[in-house]
């Protein structure tokens, strides 16, 4: 398995033999369910992983491997996000210049509400990512805004979580053909090849998860943002779900996107969606 | 042997500018076809990072004068650059081929 993946990563000629065989299939053109959609790709994890507890899911890598599970569960007594985590309370809690709070820009003042994050905003068109709306709530109280990649974006959003633990991812689609469009376009860039490698996030995260691939496990596609943002030794500290989109493209010999564009804000939504009824763990701490 | 040698660096001497002006030309042309290339990959958001340095070493090599290794080097980046486009253009239909139904 392992030496399977390694040589597919290491290989070109691999990666344009996997071209060639990508010959395209035809499919019916068909209309979007997003209801049926979500539950084929929640069956088909529960169906491949028939030992994986459904709320564990969202435990990314560690849902894949008994081993790797106890050792995070005991670093969890310690762990590594702890930092971030008062540092997001803290920056949370601490007013802007105009004496308004993140609170103000927040339903219930951003207590508890994470799962509820990407939404449609039917005014503008859009999906709109946590990231996005922390940071135009910074804009609106006459803040600079912060890097999509950086720590105080993965500290605010680590408390945000950490409020919400526990709660059901809760994505909704509204009846607005542009939501829809949002959710399919989302939909497409997951399962798109792209890179030099010609991997989809797909290739990894449904054909491979519980595999290795250099030092590290495969998280399963499903719930795999629920965990956000995360602690990685590899970072040697947090990252947002924008980190991660951005090192995911990078790793298949692809350029990736600018944070927060719309391809990326529309497969948050489409993950976020079809992991729908599993529970907000984030923050995560990975090896 | 002497002599021999001295006319070789002499022949060598005199036959490079020209050598060297028709590779800069090749070069630029190389270069041109794969920069063009490569900014349609970008302008369908499918850039390849091996494109992208690929360019970056034909640009090195020319700087140092080195028009072989330039010429080279841009059309990798271009043939890199077709390959990113072709994948694009057939993954508006193969992509669906990958999904959980
Ligand atoms: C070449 C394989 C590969 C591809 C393709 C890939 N990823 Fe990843 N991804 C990884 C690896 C390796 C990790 C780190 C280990 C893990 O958690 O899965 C990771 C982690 C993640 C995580 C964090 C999971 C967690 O619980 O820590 C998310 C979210 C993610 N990827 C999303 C994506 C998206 C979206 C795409 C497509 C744009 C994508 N990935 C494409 C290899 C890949």
């Amino acid at each position: 398995m392992k030496a399977r993946i390694h040589l597919l990563l290491g290989s070109l000629s691999a990666a344009l033999v996997a071209f060639a065989l990508a010959a395209p299939r035809v499919i019916a053109a068909d209309k979007v369910d997003p209801v049926a959609d979500a539950k084929a790709f929640q069956n088909f994890f529960f169906q491949k992983f028939p030992n994986v507890k459904h709320e564990d899911f969202v435990n990314g890598p560690y849902s894949m491997n008994e081993d790797m599970k106890r050792q995070w569960q005991e670093k969890e007594e310690f762990p590594p996000y702890e930092f971030a985590l008062e540092a997001g309370k803290e920056m949370f809690s601490t007013p802007f210049k105009n004496g308004k709070t993140y609170a103000d820009c927040f339903p219930n003042g951003g207590i508890g509400i994470r799962q509820n994050y990407p939404y449609f905003d039917s005014g503008e068109g859009k999906v709109i990512t946590l990231e996005l709306a922390l940071n135009r709530c910074r804009e609106a109280n006459g803040e600079g805004p912060y890097s999509y990649v950086k720590d105080e974006m993965a500290s605010l959003t680590a408390y945000m979580a950490y409020t919400s633990r526990g709660k059901l991812m809760d994505i909704k689609i509204p009846d607005d053909p542009r939501a829809l469009a949002a959710y399919e376009n989302g939909k497409r860039y997951f399962y798109t090849r792209r890179g030099q490698m010609n991997f989809s996030c797909a290739s990894c995260h449904v054909q491979s998860p519980g595999e290795r691939i250099r030092a590290e496990t495969l998280a399963p596609a499903l719930g795999i943002l629920n965990a956000m943002p995360i602690y990685r030794s590899e970072w040697s500290g947090m990252g947002t779900t924008s980190r991660r989109f951005v090192t995911c493209n990078s790793q298949t010999r692809a350029v990736s996107l600018e944070p927060q564009s719309d391809e990326y804000r529309d497969v948050e939504y489409f993950l976020s969606y079809v992991a729908n009824g599993l529970p907000i763990s984030g923050p995560g701490a990975r090896p | 042997m002497k002599l021999s040698l001295g006319l070789a660096m002499l022949l060598a001497l005199s036959l490079a500018p020209s050598a060297r002006a028709a590779s800069e030309a090749d070069y630029k042309a190389a270069y041109a076809a794969a920069e063009a290339a490569s900014k349609e990959a970008a302008g369908m958001r499918n850039q390849w990072t091996v494109t992208v340095s690929a360019l970056a070493a034909a640009k090195r090599a020319a700087d140092g004068g080195d028009f072989g290794r330039a010429v080279a080097a841009a059309r990798e980046a271009e043939a890199l650059a077709r390959a990113s486009i072709f994948q694009a253009v057939s993954e508006k239909e193969a992509w669906k081929a990958m999904e959980i139904r």
